[in-house]
């Protein structure tokens, strides 16, 4: 039971006075990921007929490897964020809602650095 | 978690019927969602089948006449019976309405179903208990705020264009009805203020005589209070006086944008 005013429960702990970068990079990203994506999709149907030599020597190139790690970067960027949005809507239980926001963005850094690595890797001619 | 589903006792069950008087030609039926906090009843539909033709044309006549004539146990609220005071925000044919303001022609051929607003604490019948949406209204602090003196005589000045901003806002009557459309305020309402007492909000953010703009914004800019917004526009489909709260939320983010770059 609690006796605290209706005011004082809706008012809670006060604004967190952040939420517009957020907000603002979630579009941003959406902005850069109309191009990226197309790039992407382009990208599969070249190196698709392409052998292993071939589609290694074309992914070297300076553009395209910049493109591609501007692209993975870019979209785990937004999905973190959206996933984010999406637990903090439906998720209430708040072990179990801090658990998935940091396995999200564990997730998220973790392939983003496995893939630079990856892209690098093809570069750098490993 | 988010509800997905009704918890045991608040399955709803089929009610009493009770039918039309003999002869009656235009015969219209309401499924009205009951439930009394004094017995250990789950909720239920009652079904009440109303000759039209001895009834006034928009769902709060035929509430009122069933209250009167048929059944004096169904509670609601209603006051102006002409839509400026909200007290009859409900649930009419699947959509958030004044009863005052909805002719019963335009419910659709089938039956037409009276709900509670959703996602509310039921008090009685189609009564929600509104004291939290209140509350979150007083937490905006919805009154003219400034520093600059003015003698007890004088008024604030405001030319035409600046009181035009307030278009579109002044009419809000707080019925209730856009925030408990938003899915964001059903699982969220304990921290997101929902699109009514946003637009309240803007109000005071567009009045050119406010001078707390910022403080406002300040307390505005919450990843919960104004963002759980997600633009799903319930408000706006639903709003039975024609107002935009999803386009006065759209202009408090773009404020905080506009400060913030």
């Amino acid at each position: 039971m609690s006796l605290r005013s209706p005011l004082a429960k809706a008012v809670g702990l006060g604004s967190a006075k952040h939420g517009f970068s957020h907000w603002w990079w979630q579009r941003v990203t959406a902005i850069a990921l109309v191009p990226l994506s197309v790039w992407f999709v382009y990208s599969v149907l070249t190196v698709m007929g392409m052998d292993h030599q071939y589609a290694s020597d074309w992914l070297a190139q300076p553009f395209n490897a910049t493109v591609l790690i501007l692209f993975v970067l870019t979209m785990l960027f937004h999905a973190q964020t959206g996933i984010q949005v999406v637990i903090e809507d439906y998720i209430h239980t708040k072990w179990l809602n801090l658990t998935l926001l940091l396995a999200v963005k564990f997730a998220a850094v973790l392939m983003a650095v496995m893939s630079v690595i990856s892209v690098l890797k093809v570069v750098l001619g490993g | 978690m988010a509800e997905f589903s009704l918890p045991k006792n608040s399955k709803i069950k089929p009610g009493k019927h009770f039918p039309a008087p003999e002869g009656a030609s235009n015969v219209k039926t309401f499924k009205v969602y009951r439930w009394s906090p004094d017995d250990d009843q789950n909720p239920h539909t009652d079904t009440y089948d109303i000759d039209m033709d001895d009834c006034g044309p928009m769902v709060l006549d035929a509430l009122i006449k069933i209250k009167n004539e048929v059944d004096p146990s169904l509670t609601f609220r209603r006051s102006c019976r002409e839509g400026i005071c909200g007290s009859c925000a409900m649930n009419i044919d699947g959509t958030n309405t004044l009863a005052c303001t909805k002719p019963v022609e335009e419910c659709g051929t089938r039956d037409v179903k009276v709900y509670p607003l959703p996602h509310m604490s039921v008090i009685k019948d189609l009564v929600p208990d509104m004291t939290h949406f209140y509350a979150q209204y007083a937490s905006v602090e919805p009154w003219l705020k400034t520093k600059t003196p003015v003698s007890q005589s004088a008024e604030r000045l405001q030319s035409k264009e600046e009181r035009e901003q307030l278009d579109g806002l002044y009419e809000c009557i707080l019925c209730a009805c856009c925030s408990t459309s938003c899915p964001s305020y059903w699982w969220n309402s304990d921290k997101y203020l929902g699109p009514a007492i946003l637009l309240q909000s803007y109000r005071w953010l567009a009045d050119s005589r406010d001078e707390a703009t910022g403080e406002r914004l300040d307390q505005l800019e919450d990843p919960f209070k104004l963002y759980r917004c997600h633009t799903i526009m319930n408000c706006t489909n639903t709003c039975p006086k024609g107002l935009n709260p999803g386009k006065a939320i759209s202009e408090i983010k773009k404020l905080i944008a506009e400060r913030s770059m």
